[in-house]
């Protein structure tokens, strides 16, 4: 796998969104010769299998009578590993342009790609940070409530509270505890269900001091904002009480949200983009969308009609990638040029 | 069977209910706005409800990984459960819960 580190690319196709059906387009533009670039802001490949249900056992996937949403990530990372794809994780495709030949694609962290075609395959959204339902807490973000940690350094010598009972959380309660000039993790019941190692460390630090651990629910933030100076927190023992602080991570998990696609200028159906199921082409010559995001008569949000929209979407990609060369229908059975292009 | 789901606006919906159905599933296959982007395998957490008071003893108490999978929704109350762990039944007719923010 190449995850590519500079942050000007030029390709033929970017590929938003590295679930299954975005990884298994990379194989069927590959065999067209079109290289591709897949964007994603998980930090690793495989979408809803690899994040909700890695270890669950999927029963419909084609000649696999049961293979589990780990395993099909790595089989399809394997099978399309002769195209070279290009990853980069981490990372929320946030704009589109038009350019004079295709597209031009921004990341949230500046990446940029210009590539002929652009490929939808955000499948149920991007994955982020669920938010607590705690009033104008938008109002806080990215100056004193942050959903995720880029840069530690960030947080030196700052009064931390960080909220969750999770891996995340306890995690990040760890690693942060060292520079924080104080650390509060707060969360609703005094039981993590975090790896018990991190609980073990988190209860260390807790019995020595170094951080507090406070049994509450988080009611609202205190300053103003966007400068936070403390939460009202509310438990059943103490009834409302408050705590300072300047710094707070809630840790929840993640939820899909459709993001930055809603502003590309697609027709959009109740949040799916409308294809045609010839090419899966949407309103906008030149964008594709496969996958769970896609809609049209009759969709199946399934892995198995994904691939199908991936094989029927690169045939007419190829005419936006070469509009001079002719397309020829092979397969891979008994191809040597194809045969070539897969190593084998 | 029916069980009555109150939405973010306050309004409440009456829906049918099908015995051995998740009440996860009979409220998104009604098209109320639940995510439960698991499909019901406690990966989410996007499936929480608030149950009524005098519902909540009525009901099978959640499991450890219920009681776990919370600790990922958001605003979780006493009354919070994860509705594809509800699994209807003739005894939770006329059952009653409102939608839950989802993050
Ligand atoms: C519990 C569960 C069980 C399932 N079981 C089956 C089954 O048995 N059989 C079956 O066929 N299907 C099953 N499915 C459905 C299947 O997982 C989906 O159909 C499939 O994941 C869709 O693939 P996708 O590549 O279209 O999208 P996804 O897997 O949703 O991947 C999309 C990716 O795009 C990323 N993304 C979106 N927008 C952006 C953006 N702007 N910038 C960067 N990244 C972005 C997301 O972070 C995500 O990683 C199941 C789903 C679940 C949740
Ligand atoms: S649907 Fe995901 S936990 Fe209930």
């Amino acid at each position: 796998m190449e995850t590519a580190s500079t942050n000007y690319h030029k390709t033929d196709v970017a590929i938003i969104g590295a679930g299954p059906v975005g990884l298994f387009a990379v194989f069927e533009l590959g065999l067209l010769d079109m290289k591709a670039h897949l964007i994603d802001i998980l930090d690793k490949p495989g979408g809803q299998c690899a994040e909700l249900y890695p270890e669950k056992p999927i029963y419909d996937i084609p000649a696999w009578p049961v293979i589990s949403g780990h395993d099909l990530t790595e089989k399809l990372l394997e099978q399309i590993k002769p195209f070279h794809p290009h990853f980069h994780f981490g990372q929320m495709a946030e704009s589109l342009e038009k350019t004079d030949d295709g597209w031009k694609l921004t990341t949230d962290t500046g990446t940029v790609i210009e590539a002929k075609v652009i490929v939808i395959a955000a499948g149920g959204g991007s994955f982020v940070p669920k938010k607590p339902a705690i009033a104008n807490i938008d109002q806080y973000e990215n100056i004193s409530v942050f959903y995720a940690v880029r840069k530690m350094e960030q947080f030196r010598g700052k009064d931390i509270v960080i909220a969750g009972g999770g891996d995340s959380a306890l995690d990040w309660t760890l690693n942060l505890q060292p520079l924080a000039k104080s650390l509060t993790l707060v969360h609703r019941r005094d039981d993590f269900r975090a790896a018990p190692d991190s609980v073990l460390k988190m209860r260390a630090l807790a019995a020595e001091g170094a951080i507090n651990l406070v049994i509450a629910d988080i009611k609202g933030l205190k300053g103003d904002a966007p400068h936070l100076s403390g939460l009202q927190l509310h438990s059943r023992e103490k009834g409302d009480f408050e705590i300072a602080c300047n710094t707070l991570l809630p840790f929840y998990g993640l939820t899909m949200k459709l993001g930055p696609i809603a502003n590309f200028g697609l027709n959009l159906h109740e949040n799916l983009v409308p294809v045609d199921t010839e090419k899966f082409e949407t309103s906008t010559t030149g964008i594709f969308a496969i996958g769970d995001i896609n809609h049209y008569p009759g969709k199946l949000k399934l892995i198995l009609s994904g691939f199908h929209e991936s094989a029927l979407m690169a045939q007419k990609a190829f005419n936006y990638v070469y509009p001079d060369k002719k397309l020829r229908f092979q397969y891979t059975t008994a191809s040597s040029d194809l045969h070539k292009k897969l190593g084998v | 069977m029916k069980i009555h789901v109150t939405d973010f606006d306050g309004k409440e919906h009456t829906l049918e209910a099908l015995e051995g159905w998740r009440v996860m599933e009979i409220i998104r296959d009604h098209g109320l706005p639940i995510k439960a982007e698991c499909g019901g395998c406690l990966a989410c957490a996007t499936c929480h409800v608030y149950v009524a008071p005098e519902w909540q003893n009525k009901l099978v108490p959640p499991s450890l990984d219920e009681t776990d999978m919370l600790d990922m929704a958001v605003d979780v109350k006493d009354n919070s459960r994860l509705s594809c762990q509800l699994i209807m039944n003739a005894e939770l007719d006329g059952l009653r819960v409102t939608l839950a923010p989802a993050g």
